[in-house]
Formats: C-alpha cells, sequence, structure tokens
C-alpha cells in the first residue's frame, strides 16, 4: 500500500497539470476580456479549442522532415516532465530526486529547442523569424533566472524544488522578509513573463506577423500537432506560475500525506494560481507590448534583480 | 599491461611504416592505415580503462645518453583517463576516413595522411604517458608538427596554409612558455623527471611558482584556445580535413587540459593561493562567453565548430578553477567535485565535438561546401548524418539527458556550492560565473538551433544542398559510434563517476564518488539527495512516457485520422527558398543586442533609377564584426616584430664571412663565461 502512494501522487499530479492548464489560459483571456468590457469567452473555452483542434485533420507542409511532426511530442513531453519535478500542492514530490531546479530549467530548453527547429521546418519567413526572436528572448531570459534561483536555493540550503518548497512552509517568517527574497521574486516574474510569451515581451493573442514570437513558430502547425503545442504552452504557463505560488508563497500546501492537509493544499494552491493569474491578466491589460529590442533592457533588470538578491542575501546575513 | 601498451605502440608504428609500403593503391593504403588507426584505438581503449582500474600506477623508462633525458613512461590514472579519451575519438575517426578519404584519392597521397594520422594520434598518447619533462616537450612539439602537416593536407586550397603558419606560430610561442615552466621546475629540483616535480626538495618561493603557473596557463592555453590565444583555431581546425579536425578539437586540445590539472594539481600538490583558481575562473567565463559568442557570427560551419571548442575548453576551466578555489580553502571534497566536473565534460566534449566535426565532414563531403547559408534540407536527403548532428547539437547545448547536461549540471553545482567558502568576494563571484554559464548554455542551445535548423530543415538552399546525398557506411558507423557513446555518457553516469572518481581521487585527496552517487548510482547528488540531484535515466523514461502520453491522446480524440500533405503558405506565391529565414537573420537581434562585443559595421551601396530615387538599379550589402582581439592585441604585437626585425637586419649583411665571425665571437664569449 505505502509504495503506491508516490505513483497515486505522481499520476494525480500529471492530471491536475493536464486539466488545469487550459483553465488558467482561460482565466486569463477572461480577465483580459473583462478590463476590456467585453464579457469574453467561456472559462472553458481552451478546452473546447484543444478537442476540436485534436479531432481535425492535420495539414502538414511537403517542405517539412519529420522533426516538424516530433517537434510537437517532444516539446509536450519535455513541458510535463519539467511540470513533474516540482511539487504542485504537497511539499513532498515523489520525483524530487530525479531532478532539481537547473534540471527543470533545462528540460523546458529542450522543448523550447525543438520548438525554434519546428519554426524553422516549414521554410516560410514566419517561423524563422519566430525562432530567431525566441532564441534571443529564451537566451536573455536564462542568467536571471539562474541567480534568482540561486538566491532562493541559498534561503533554503537546497536547489531540490521539493526541499525549497518544504522548507519555507515550515518557517514561518521567511517567505515575508527578506528583502533578497522580493527582489528573487521580482526577477523571476519579469523571466516568467518572457519564458511563457506574454505581453509585454509576446502577445499570445496577436496574429500580425510583425509582433508575434511565440505563434509565429506554430503557424504552419494545425490539427492535434497544433492541439498538442498549445496545450503545452499552457502547461509551460503554468508550471512557472505554480514555481511563483510555491517559491515564494507556499503557506497552506501539503506538509504531510494527511488527507485534510491535501484536500487543503490543493483548495490554497488553486487559489493561489487563479490569483497570479489574474495579476499577468491584469498586466496584459495594462501594458503594452515592448519593441523585441527594448525587451533587452528588460530582462538585463532582472538580471540586476536577481543580483542584488544575491548580495543582500549574503550582506543581510551577516 | 606491458603487453597492451607494446601492443598499442606497435600497432601505431605499423600505421606509421606500412601504409607508404603500397605504393599507387590508394585504396588498400586507405584501409591499411586507417584499420590499424582504429586497431590501435580500441586497444588504448582497453589500455585506458586498464590504467583506470589498477590500484597502482604503472611505470617504465629507460635512460637515455642524453642528459636529463629519459624515455619515462607513466600510467596513472590521470594519464589512463586521457589515453582513453584519445582512443575512443582516434577509432571514431578512423573508422571515419575510411570513407571520408576516398573523395580524395589519386588528389592527395592517401599513404603520407594516413601515416601522419597514426603518427599524430601516437604522439598525442605518449604526450600523457611522458613522465619526464624533456620527453614531454619532444612529443609535444612531434604533436604539433604532425598536426599542422595534417591541417596544410589541402594546401592547394585558398587560406589553408596562411591558416597553418599561424597555427604553427602560436603553438611554438604556446611551447616556449611550457618550456619556461619546465624550467622553474627545474630550478626547483634540478631534474627533468616529472616523478622530481612531484616531490621536491625544497619548494621554491612563492613568487616564483607563480610565475610558473601563469607560464604553464600561457603555454597550455594557447594550445587549449583559451580567450584570447584562442584566434588561430578559427582558422587551423577548419582547415584541416575533417577527421583530423574532429581529433585537434576533440581531443589535441584537450591534452592542454592535461597538462594544465599536471602541472596545478600533481606538480604543485594543490598548495596554491586562492587568486589561481580565480584567475582559472574568469579566464573560463571570457572563453566560454565570446568563444559561443563568435560562434553565433560565424557561418562557416567548422569554424562556428571551432569557436564552440573555445567554449567548451572555457566551461571546463570552470570545473577545474571551482575545484581549485575549493582546494585553496581545505574543501577537497569540493574540490574534487570541481575538477570531476570539468573531467566529465572534457569526455563528453571529445565526444560530441568529434562527432559534430565528423558530422560537418559527412556534409561537406555530400554539398562541397561549408557555408550553412548554402545547405538547407539536408535531413531528408542525409537521414542519418542529419540525426547523428542532432544528438551532437542537443548534447552540446546540455540538454537533458544527453551527457553535456550532466557535466554542465555537475560544474554548475560545484560553482552553487561556493556559499561554503569564507570570502563574500568569491562567494558572488562563483554565483556569477555560474550566471555566466547559463548564458553561454542559452547562446549555444540559439548557436545549435541555428547550425541544424539552417543546414538540415526547409527547404535546400543551393544546388549543391540540392543533390546531397546520403555519405558511406563507415562514415555514418564513425558518427553512430561517436552518437551512442553521447547518449551512454548522459545516461550512465553510474559508471563514469567512479572512474572520474579515482582519477580526482589521488590529486585532491578525496574520494567522492560513493557520495556523488546516491540510490544505487540511479541519482547524481553531489551533496545529499535532499540539496540536489539528478537521474538522466529517470528524466529519459518521463520525457518517453510523457511523449507517448500525447501520442495516445492524440490517437484517443482523433482517431485514425491522418494527415494532408501541403505546400506551405507562402503569401499567395509559391515558396522558394530565397523567402526562408537565412543563419545572418536568425543571428542578427543576437548580434544587434551584445553590438558592444561584436561592434559590426555594415556597408550598404546603393544604386537608384535616374527616373526616381524609389527605384534601385542594384545594391551591395557588406557586413563584419570586429575580429577585436586580432586587432588589438596581435596586430600591434605583429607589428612591434616587424619594425624590430626591420631594425635588425643591419646585422644580416648575407655574407658567409660575416656570420662566421659571429659563431666565432659568440664561441669565445661564451668560454670566457664558463671560464
Amino acid at each position: 500500500m505505502q509504495s503506491f502512494i508516490p505513483i497515486v501522487l505522481v499520476v494525480v499530479q500529471l492530471a491536475l497539470l493536464l486539466a488545469l492548464s487550459p483553465f488558467v489560459v482561460g482565466l486569463i483571456r477572461k480577465v483580459k476580456a473583462r478590463l476590456q468590457c467585453r464579457r469574453g469567452a467561456s472559462l472553458f473555452q481552451p478546452y473546447a479549442d484543444l478537442a476540436k483542434l485534436f479531432r481535425k485533420q492535420p495539414v502538414i507542409s511537403s517542405t517539412t522532415s519529420w522533426i516538424f511532426t516530433a517537434a510537437p511530442y517532444i516539446v509536450f513531453a519535455s513541458t510535463v516532465a519539467a511540470g513533474l519535478l516540482m511539487p504542485v500542492f504537497v511539499s513532498h514530490t515523489p520525483l524530487n530526486f530525479a531532478g532539481n531546479i537547473i534540471a527543470l530549467v533545462y528540460l523546458l530548453a529542450l522543448g523550447t529547442f525543438f520548438l525554434i527547429l519546428a519554426g524553422l521546418d516549414a521554410g516560410s519567413a514566419f517561423g524563422g523569424m519566430g525562432s530567431s526572436r525566441e532564441a534571443i528572448v529564451a537566451t536573455l531570459a536564462e542568467p536571471a533566472m539562474m541567480l534568482s534561483i540561486l538566491s532562493i536555493a541559498l534561503t533554503a540550503g537546497s536547489t531540490n524544488l521539493s526541499t525549497i518548497v518544504h522548507q519555507s512552509a515550515l518557517m514561518e517568517g521567511v517567505v515575508v522578509a527578506p528583502p533578497a527574497h522580493l527582489m528573487a521574486l521580482a526577477a523571476l516574474f519579469i523571466v516568467t513573463l518572457a519564458e511563457t510569451g506574454r505581453v509585454p515581451v509576446d502577445n499570445p493573442a496577436t496574429h500580425l506577423e510583425l509582433t508575434m514570437i511565440h505563434e509565429a513558430m506554430l503557424l504552419e502547425y494545425s490539427g492535434r500537432y497544433l492541439a498538442l503545442m498549445e496545450w503545452a504552452a499552457g502547461i509551460k504557463l503554468l508550471v512557472f506560475l505554480t514555481l511563483i505560488v510555491n517559491v515564494f508563497a507556499p503557506w497552506g500546501i501539503a506538509t504531510s500525506l494527511a488527507p485534510s492537509a491535501i484536500a487543503v493544499g490543493l483548495l490554497v494552491y488553486l487559489g493561489k494560481v487563479a490569483a497570479l493569474a489574474l495579476v499577468i491578466g491584469v498586466i496584459e491589460s495594462m501594458f503594452a507590448k515592448l519593441r523585441l529590442f527594448r525587451v533587452p533592457e528588460m530582462l538585463g533588470a532582472a538580471f540586476i534583480l536577481s543580483l542584488l538578491a544575491l548580495v543582500f542575501f549574503y550582506t543581510l546575513k551577516g | 599491461m606491458t603487453v597492451l601498451l607494446v601492443g598499442l605502440l606497435a600497432i601505431y608504428i605499423a600505421g606509421v611504416i606500412l601504409p607508404p609500403c603500397f605504393s599507387g593503391k590508394a585504396r588498400i593504403q586507405n584501409l591499411v592505415a586507417h584499420g590499424l588507426a582504429a586497431a590501435a584505438g580500441f586497444a588504448g581503449m582497453v589500455l585506458g580503462l586498464a590504467g583506470l582500474l589498477a590500484p597502482e600506477p604503472w611505470t617504465a623508462s629507460v635512460d637515455s645518453s642524453i642528459p636529463f633525458l629519459s624515455v619515462a613512461i607513466r600510467l596513472d590514472p590521470l594519464a589512463s583517463f586521457f589515453v582513453l579519451t584519445i582512443s575512443v575519438v582516434g577509432l571514431a575517426a578512423s573508422i571515419f576516413a575510411l570513407g571520408y578519404l576516398a573523395e580524395l584519392y589519386g588528389r592527395a597521397s592517401i599513404a603520407a595522411m594516413g601515416s601522419l594520422l597514426n603518427g599524430f594520434l601516437l604522439a598525442m598518447t605518449l604526450v600523457v604517458l611522458a613522465d619526464n619533462g624533456f620527453f614531454f616537450l619532444i612529443l609535444w612539439e612531434v604533436m604539433s608538427l604532425l598536426s599542422y602537416v595534417l591541417v596544410v593536407t589541402e594546401h592547394e586550397k585558398p587560406g589553408v596554409r596562411e591558416a597553418g603558419l599561424f597555427y604553427l606560430i602560436m603553438t611554438h610561442v604556446g611551447t616556449a612558455f611550457i618550456i619556461l615552466t619546465f624550467l622553474i621546475f627545474f630550478q626547483e629540483t634540478g631534474s627533468f623527471s616529472f616523478e622530481a616535480f612531484r616531490h621536491p626538495d625544497q619548494q621554491l618561493p612563492e613568487g616564483l611558482r607563480s610565475i610558473a603557473f601563469f607560464t604553464a596557463l600561457i603555454g597550455f592555453g594557447a594550445k587549449a584556445g583559451i580567450v584570447p590565444l584562442h584566434v588561430w583555431l578559427p582558422y587551423a581546425h577548419p582547415a584541416a580535413p575533417s577527421h583530423v579536425s574532429a581529433l585537434m578539437s576533440g581531443v589535441m586540445i584537450k591534452t592542454a587540459i592535461y597538462g594544465l590539472i599536471r602541472v596545478y594539481f600533481d606538480f604543485m600538490g594543490g598548495e596554491f593561493p586562492w587568486w589561481w583558481g580565480f584567475t582559472l575562473l574568469v579566464a573560463g567565463t571570457v572563453s566560454a562567453l565570446l568563444g559561443v559568442m563568435y560562434a553565433l557570427m560565424e557561418h562557416d560551419l567548422k569554424s562556428l565548430l571551432a569557436f564552440h571548442s573555445v567554449e567548451n575548453i572555457g566551461i571546463i576551466l570552470l570545473g577545474m578553477g571551482a575545484g581549485m578555489i575549493f582546494h585553496t580553502y581545505g574543501l577537497h571534497e569540493l574540490a574534487a567535485l570541481g575538477l570531476l566536473a570539468g573531467l566529465y565534460h572534457t569526455i563528453n566534449h571529445a565526444a560530441f565535438k568529434a562527432l559534430l566535426f565528423l558530422g560537418a565532414g559527412a556534409v561537406q563531403f555530400a554539398t562541397h561546401t561549408r557555408q550553412i547559408e548554402e545547405y538547407g534540407g539536408l535531413l531528408r536527403r542525409m537521414p542519418w548524418t542529419g540525426a547523428f548532428f542532432l544528438v551532437g547539437a542537443v548534447s552540446i547545448a546540455a540538454l537533458p539527458p544527453t551527457n553535456g547536461f550532466v557535466s554542465e549540471w555537475l560544474v554548475f553545482q560545484s560553482l552553487f556550492l561556493s556559499f561554503q567558502l569564507p570570502t563574500l568576494f568569491l562567494k558572488l563571484m562563483l554565483p556569477i560565473a555560474a550566471a555566466m554559464l547559463a548564458l553561454t548554455g542559452a547562446l549555444a542551445l540559439a548557436c545549435f538551433a541555428k547550425a541544424f535548423g539552417m543546414s538540415f530543415l526547409a527547404q535546400p538552399r543551393s544546388s549543391h544542398a540540392r543533390h546531397a546525398t546520403e555519405v558511406p557506411r563507415s562514415m555514418r558507423v564513425g558518427m553512430g559510434f561517436l552518437a551512442g557513446l553521447c547518449i551512454v555518457l548522459g545516461l550512465a553516469p553510474m559508471l563514469v563517476v567512479p572512474l572520474l572518481d579515482r582519477v580526482t581521487a589521488p590529486l585532491t585527496g578525496a574520494a567522492i564518488s560513493s557520495q556523488v552517487l546516491a540510490l544505487d548510482g540511479w541519482v547524481v547528488a553531489p551533496v545529499t539527495v535532499e540539496f540536489s540531484s539528478i537521474s538522466t535515466p529517470v528524466l529519459a523514461m518521463l520525457l518517453v512516457v510523457a511523449g507517448a502520453l500525447g501520442l495516445l491522446i492524440a490517437r484517443l480524440f482523433g482517431k485514425a485520422l491522418g494527415a494532408r500533405y501541403y505546400k506551405t503558405w507562402g503569401c499567395g506565391l509559391n515558396l522558394t527558398p530565397r523567402m526562408e529565414y537565412t543563419a545572418t537573420g536568425f543571428a542578427q537581434p543576437i548580434k544587434q543586442v551584445f553590438e558592444t562585443i561584436y561592434q559590426p559595421t555594415v556597408k550598404l551601396e546603393q544604386e537608384f533609377l535616374e527616373q526616381s530615387k524609389y527605384f534601385i538599379k542594384h545594391q551591395r550589402f557588406e557586413s563584419h564584426i570586429e575580429p577585436v582581439f586580432e586587432k588589438y592585441l596581435y596586430r600591434p604585437v605583429v607589428a612591434l616584430l616587424l619594425a624590430a626585425a626591420d631594425r635588425l637586419r643591419i646585422i644580416q649583411a648575407g655574407s658567409l664571412h660575416l656570420y662566421l665571425t659571429y659563431i666565432f665571437v659568440t664561441l669565445v664569449l661564451l668560454l670566457l663565461w664558463a671560464g
């Protein structure tokens, strides 16, 4: 019986990631719609979209190679695998040992790599444009991400996500106080906006070739391949949101496997993710998309913030 | 052990002597030379493994009549590891050469190339085995000269001879500094034996040891391609035939890493001030970043790969530098971790860089060009080469679950563990190095997305690429072997770490294998599983399961919907290769963002129609990036040397009598001095 629990936890976490991600996408769209005084589509519209896409016959460009059809599966697989490495509503992740936070970052990078290749494969200029832009945005986000991760890891004394979250959930004051934490949070939030293709870096709602990044790479996709890519993008967004809420605000996460704790953990998790999705929706409505060559400045600011977080960590500690 | 070693040497020597005996039969020469090299590679792998597993170092030495020179050989774990690395790549490159050289039958001397290759491999193997400074230098020189001759194989092509000359000069500058290093040790011990270097009677003063540190760094750095001594690398490595490039980039530059580890950890006994390690850390960071940045702007596939060697040497130095810093502060286990990470990256880089160079050679074999802009669509025409190149690209971009990921992850961990250091400065510097490594990794990803995407995907951009066909089987076997190795080294750290531990344990005084491998070896965890861990087999499994899940969902929903194939939407026009994004265009945003480093210059000449300036008759576009190091560092030095030579010409009158007088005067002066 005991040995089943980890497997059950992994399966539940997998199911939650798959099921919840379209909802988060729908929620952000709804928030934006309401702020624009529209009623907006139903919160469950992304599910319907995915179901529809899966039932459509895909059209594949005849200039492509096997990379084009394999990429959606690889992108999907790497994103899902990354999602399984982090704690979601229970601080103990059974797969904690399989990879720490660096492994998570690099798994997502594996997806990015194949996404970029997929964008190039169809041979249209739009795909290449998207790939080229994705490459620069992903590149610049990386150092800021690594440093902010490190300053969090130092506070918890671990780079394993489960340990980080578990430690900070047990420690009372740690989440509220240190300025190091706040700066790391700000840096990671900027990185999240860049990595998941949100405004002001990219606009998920655009289909104007001059402004799009992520959508440009997916331009030639249709049917089940597009569904997998869209779904993976949703999961990636959820992974980043989960990372932020659990690392910086782990209150309420289940630190034991008692049914009551799990129930509370699940509810609190859903609430926190919804709140963060709301924030993203508001930000998307308030800001205009930046010019591509202004994005480095924003990510540079994130890098400086994370560097300051590190300096503060060491100097304020003693 | 003796039998193995003698056998190995015998095969290589046979490989040097035999090929010219079959004059006029290029095919047989090729078969004999590279068959023997492959056999020796296999023997070398066995010897390397045996040396790693042996409880005691194996030594042999024959004294010679020349003072201070003895033919001494010592097979300790460090040497064994490098023998193994050299042999593995040697094996793959030799098999590859069997098919690759067929193109050159009748155009170049296959026998000469085969003999030289065997000699080159022999020299590299002996360099890491040598246990005497004099012997080492002779072999080092033989290795450098043979590789020079191999570089200029195709000397009729433009630029090859210049590249060779550049290489020759740089490598000799390096050798000069290595000689200086050994002379300082000679001062210390009065002997050229490595054994004496290891156990000096009296320690030299700190200042002199620091000079030895720098001379070794410059001497070996010139061979390894540490910035700013890297400038020859992107010229020389691409000029050589591809299997030789694979050997030069994959393993020859690693002999310099061997030299550095030998000098710092073995001879210096690991007693060094913190700023030595810090210097390596800075050199590593700068090399890694600039290497990958220049690679991104390079559109010659082999030059691009050569720049990536600079990057990866930087990553190796990061591991080594972190190890040295930890060592200074007595954190021996962390020192072992840093060094282990560096060594792991050494063999990984040997595997994937050799694979990529062989891949580039295969592509060049099929298309007769090295320009990425002229490739495109090769994956459909060369499926095997493409797949192998993809494995190499994913590995060098350090993506899980391949080998590059494991070693870069270990380097990250050793940099993250800097919080155990006592000084705030280093506590901050190591994480910054980690952030720069993250940037390097991301740039490498972009660069290989470019290299693979532009070469193998979409439509062919030239008729060369359109008419490319898959390469012969032996070339595919050579690449396949290395691709398999990349995957094994990634998925099975539990096999690699204990072997590397045998290398690092004697050098740092801490065995960490049992600590690093947790949960029966399934997990790599430098400190504890609680602190940080990865398990590449489990990650690979997760990827497979999640991918299968995606496939299953697609099947369940979509039933058995087939796919329809149709041309890419070209905005109403027929899509041509000219509409594709180019490699230059792909890298353009990166060029613009980092323009302080690249200092790009753009020249645009336009000629308009007389009637209206809105219609262009023709235009010419040129874009360059500034070769900063060549312009601001090398050109002034060269100018200085030329000016000095100009002055010195006064004493070079060209008269034999005058020269004889010089000799006579010198002799008299020397005799006076000696007396």
